[in-house]
């Protein structure tokens, strides 16, 4: 049972992740990009992570996707890739060069998987989470703000109209 | 039970086509959400790991992760911004100089 909810959210998430790459207007991808995070939180649920699901929902589909649509929306979507592709050639090399590149991923770390497994049952909770964030990681949790205090002067600057 | 070794699988191929799709596409912005893509491969594969050796240290990177990401995706999109109105085109093939 467990099998068959992972084969279909798998299923979910790569048609979504193509869906991204193929579709060539640009708010598609942004929806089919919410999809895939999506399926993604629902495999942190299966695997546990309770609260890296709820916090994919929020930070990534929610905080970040509604960024990228309004971004599309301000840039006028569906133009910019008209008209052939000059280098139509160049482009279409990357997908024998991507397949090479899950085969060379999926036979090092699938391939060589006998890694011993750990204590069962780690819990994903908040609770459990924030407390390893709050006492082994403190130093890096307190860097995060200085970081996005960084990420926010620096796009104040660069909106400032006049520029 | 699925093994974690099918997480990992999966995310390998979340990751590889992100990098297919930085290469073909010419909108930054597609290039941008196809990068989000491989930091979503990356952190399921940090989940998967950290599930399997028993601890909590995978899940702890992969909230570093979103926070990184997070900025990551403000500035980027103003940068996008700030071309567009300079340029008044959006195409990676345009973006060939650093100065103009």
């Amino acid at each position: 049972m467990e099998h068959v909810v992972f084969f279909a959210i798998a299923a979910i998430a790569v048609g979504s992740a193509l869906g991204l790459i193929l579709r060539p207007n640009a708010i598609h991808g942004a929806l089919f990009l919410v999809v895939n995070l999506g399926s993604v939180a629902a495999l942190y649920l299966m695997l546990g992570a309770e609260f890296l699901a709820a916090a994919q929902v929020i930070v990534y589909a929610g905080a970040i996707m509604v960024l990228f649509v309004f971004a599309i929306m301000v840039l006028i979507p569906g133009k910019e890739e008209a008209g052939p592709d000059p280098r139509r050639g160049a482009r279409l090399l990357a997908v024998p060069v991507g397949a090479l590149l899950l085969l060379l991923l999926v036979s090092v770390v699938v391939g060589r998987w006998n890694v011993p497994r750990g204590p069962v049952g780690p819990s994903g909770s908040a609770g459990a989470v924030g407390r390893l964030l709050f006492t082994s990681y403190l130093f890096p949790f307190e860097l995060t703000s200085v970081l996005l205090l960084a990420a926010m002067v620096g796009v104040l600057l660069l909106a400032r109209r006049g520029a | 039970m699925v093994p974690e070794s099918y997480y990992v699988a999966l995310s390998a191929v979340l990751f590889s086509i992100g990098v297919v799709g930085v290469v073909i596409r010419r909108n930054p912005l597609v290039i941008f959400m196809s990068i989000e893509l491989m930091l979503n491969a990356s952190n399921l594969a940090l989940v998967a790991f950290g599930q399997r050796f028993g601890n909590l240290d995978g899940q702890a990177v992969v909230f570093f992760v979103m926070a990184v990401a997070a900025a990551e995706v403000a500035v980027g999109l103003a940068i996008i911004v700030t071309i567009f109105r300079v340029r008044r085109r959006l195409s990676v093939d345009d973006l060939s100089v650093m100065r103009w």
